[in-house]
């Protein structure tokens, strides 16, 4: 003979309850326990603010021509740390009056290096047509992909020698906040 | 035989779930406009099958990625057809998944009861662009990198999370080993996965509701086996012969024609990726080109309706068709908006790859992107091999590449480099200074030591020594040599020339030996260029650049370094500088040492040139 199942509704709730708290403890810690390691790039973030050597006063025309460097400074990717490699580009302008500005090379629309085309004088991304002029300012402001000019970047006249702050800054917002 | 079947059948129900598999009824018999689901399951099954193997051949790491698809695609044999398929196989899913799709919604075959099913089917075809999004990335090329770039920086327009999200893709503030390792993961594990599961629930449901037949004529009903069976194989065979066809384009076309297959056939591989190095060619694979370029029609922050809120409307548009269908209008309505939907999306790729046609810049970026994957590709056969920093050292350490970027950068704004054919690179300003092409070589000097040569752009360009003492004693006293005269500078050109011991003159410099010997001679004694120059063993430093070893690697670095040391032009340089001037701190110097030697060794022609043949 078979007794009938239990039907006491309340205890029926607290069976019920149970094991769905068991089961969901028991799968769940897996779970739980990748999650946190997939969750671990959260905490890291890019060193920045540091002045970085980036050429020399003599490398530089004073013509106001935007020349393109690269900027070389230890970098890690997880477990690898390089000592000394290319980190991103810069624009370093030198114009007549002695004055160095410099730009982050990269469009901050999607993120592309641009190119500065001297022909047409101005900086032109590959990648969805923004333009820029010399000093990085957006060449037409409603239309321009772009929703910032290009990102300046501090600079140091330090002996002979120009350094600069290397930042990088988030892509798509019309604020430049450091990525 | 029969006794154990039976048991089995017994022990399972074989017999009946075979049955009730392969004689699936259908009203009205089997045709073909139902083939195109079963394409995509087996376009799925060839790239669980080829990316298994790939899988096996594959490592996913910064220093790795480039390097294994390098391996399978040029080293190990069949590797080029392998991933040829699975490149080709991907593409050809995608455009299935369109057709299948318009036959769906023109069938109306979305209507009650298979709302679910259709749903079931958008993911599908959701994660079917995931996995080509991911698998872009894979190889670690130029083309994967900066077209991924992309994709996860517009992540970052998402409100709130958006960095957030950013991160977790790409497994940390750059991309790096954890890009990669995330993607693989997705590509071959996750997204794999969820596509299986949800297929299976796809064709349970599929089956559940029976095929959807449109006016089906009950006299020729028939079942799925053999009738459907053999016009969905004889489709699928059809479908792998066009990708054979994709793989082996470059053959039937014969545009290009090289010793070894893997060089042209099967998918490309662009050369390995490099952060430092912009990459003006980049562009998502071509069903994404869409929506590369409705982003250039949303300017500035309005970024986030380009990539986010028009994609998501109309999908969530397309959500809505099943529910839509009821009414008796919508069904039109819905076969409307899915034409203007693939209008659409036609004329935006044709608009994009239009774009790219008339851009010249955009076709000598490509142009170029291609000439560093084949000099990669060079390099990697080489004898040195690919060390284990990985590919993109080869390219920084090939004085072709990297020396020929550096000159650019640091020398071309005044020296010109191109030959009389225009060979060399590309001139935006006037040059003030010479022009290195061909430093050194017998042809340069022969035009230096000509009356009609020095003065021109060509070597001192816009110098004081344009009017210096080397061109007017060039102009006194070389205007009317007489035979021997012409002969004794040609002996003294080969001399001096064979002081560079270039790579391209080595045979003829081995072959005028006796004619060189002769030519030093004449330096120091007739020809009275030691009245100014130093030569060996002749001559006083300080007044004109030292001869010796003139044009070698070891002349030219330190010539570099400081023009202006009393060795070469002294007190009288002109506005060249001295690159290297520190050599006790070498920090304080513009150019390192490794920087320098890549551009004397780009000037000089020195690099690795492949033995004819390979």
């Amino acid at each position: 003979m078979r007794t009938e199942p239990q039907t006491d509704d309340r205890r029926g709730f607290g069976v019920k309850l149970a094991a769905i708290a068991a089961a969901a403890l028991a799968f769940g810690t897996p779970l739980v326990a990748g999650l946190i390691v997939l969750l671990d790039p959260l905490r890291r973030r890019n060193p920045s603010g540091r002045f970085l050597r980036v050429a020399s006063l003599a490398a530089v025309p004073a013509d106001g021509i935007p020349r393109s460097f690269p900027v070389v400074a230890e970098r890690r990717d997880a477990w690898n740390r390089f000592a000394a490699e290319p980190i991103g580009g810069v624009f370093l302008r030198h114009m007549k009056d002695g004055q160095v500005t410099a730009l982050n090379g990269i469009c901050p629309h999607a993120g592309c290096f641009v190119g500065f085309d001297g022909t047409r004088d101005r900086f032109a991304c590959p990648c969805h047509k923004s333009e820029f002029r010399p000093d990085g300012t957006r060449i037409d402001p409603e239309r321009c992909p772009s929703p910032r000019d290009l990102d300046a970047l501090a600079v140091e006249i330090r002996g002979a020698e120009i350094w600069v702050r290397f930042e990088n800054f988030r892509a798509g917002t019309r604020e430049k906040i450091l990525a | 035989m029969r006794m154990l079947f039976d048991w089995f059948d017994d022990r399972t129900g074989i017999r009946q779930f075979v049955h009730a598999a392969l004689y699936e009824h259908i009203p009205g018999g089997s045709r073909w406009r139902y083939v195109w689901g079963s394409t995509l399951v087996f376009t799925f099954t060839v790239q669980v099958v080829t990316g298994a193997f790939l899988w096996m051949a594959y490592s996913p790491s910064a220093q790795t990625a480039w390097e294994s698809v390098y391996y399978i695609q040029h080293e190990m044999q069949g590797g080029w057809f392998l991933r040829g398929l699975h490149h080709y196989t991907a593409q050809a899913m995608v455009v299935l998944l369109a057709l299948h799709m318009m036959q769906v919604v023109v069938d109306g075959a979305y209507r009650a009861p298979r709302e679910v099913n259709f749903w079931l089917g958008l993911i599908l075809l959701q994660l079917v662009l995931a996995l080509s999004l991911t698998g872009y990335l894979l190889p670690w090329d130029q083309k994967g990198y900066w077209a991924t770039q992309v994709a996860t920086k517009l992540m970052g327009v998402v409100p709130g999370i958006g960095d957030k999200l950013q991160s977790l893709v790409v497994g940390g503030p750059n991309y790096g080993h954890h890009t990669l390792s995330r993607f693989f993961a997705l590509h071959a594990g996750i997204l794999p996965g969820l596509l299986i599961a949800v297929l299976v629930a796809h064709v349970a449901l599929f089956r559940r509701h029976g095929i959807h037949a449109r006016d089906p004529d009950p006299s020729r009903d028939s079942t799925f086996w053999p009738d459907q069976v053999l016009k969905d194989s004889v489709a699928c065979l059809a479908v792998l012969v066009v990708i054979l066809g994709l793989v082996a384009r470059h053959a039937i076309t014969g545009g290009e024609t090289h010793a070894r297959p893997a060089d042209y056939l099967g998918a490309d591989l662009g050369a390995p990726a490099d952060a430092s190095e912009p990459y003006p060619a980049a562009r998502p694979e071509w069903y994404f080109l869409f929506l590369f370029q409705l982003l250039k029609y949303f300017e500035g922050d309005k970024e986030i309706y380009g990539a986010i809120v028009v994609p998501g409307v109309v999908m969530f548009a397309i959500f809505l068709m099943p529910i839509v269908g009821r009414w008796r209008l919508g069904h039109g309505f819905n076969v409307g908006l899915l034409f203007c939907l693939l209008i659409g999306v036609a004329g935006l790729t044709v608009q994009a790859m239009v774009e790219d046609r008339k851009d010249p810049r955009f076709q000598q970026a490509v142009a170029e992107a291609e000439a560093s994957a084949r000099r990669v590709k060079q390099l990697a056969q080489s004898p040195t091999g690919i060390p284990p920093t990985g590919a993109v050292t080869l390219l920084r350490d090939d004085p072709m590449s990297e020396g020929r970027k550096l000159f650019a950068r640091y020398c071309a704004v005044c020296h010109s480099f191109q030959s009389d054919a225009g060979e060399g690179l590309a001139h935006a300003q006037a040059p003030s200074a010479s022009n290195l092409h061909g430093f050194a070589t017998r042809q340069w000097l022969s035009r230096l030591l000509d009356p009609k040569g020095v003065d021109s752009v060509d070597y001192f360009g816009a110098t004081k020594h344009r009017e210096g003492e080397m061109v007017s004693w060039v102009k006194e006293n070389l205007a009317e040599l007489d035979g021997p005269g012409r002969e004794n500078l040609r002996k003294a050109v080969i001399a001096l020339s064979a002081e560079a011991a270039l790579p391209a003159q080595r045979a003829a410099d081995a072959k005028d030996a006796k004619q060189a010997a002769e030519g030093r001679e004449l330096i120091k004694s007739q020809l009275g260029c030691i009245d100014c120059h130093r030569f060996h063993d002749a001559g006083e430093l300080g007044t004109a650049p030292d001869l010796t070893g003139y044009g070698s690697r070891d002349w030219l670095i330190a010539f570099v370094s400081n023009p202006g040391d009393e060795r070469f032009y002294a007190d009288r340089n002109d506005r060249m500088p001295a690159y290297a001037p520190h050599a006790d701190d070498p920090h304080r110097n513009d150019l390192s040492p490794k920087q320098l030697a890549l551009i004397v060794d780009f000037l000089r022609g020195d690099w690795y040139e492949p033995r004819p043949g390979r």
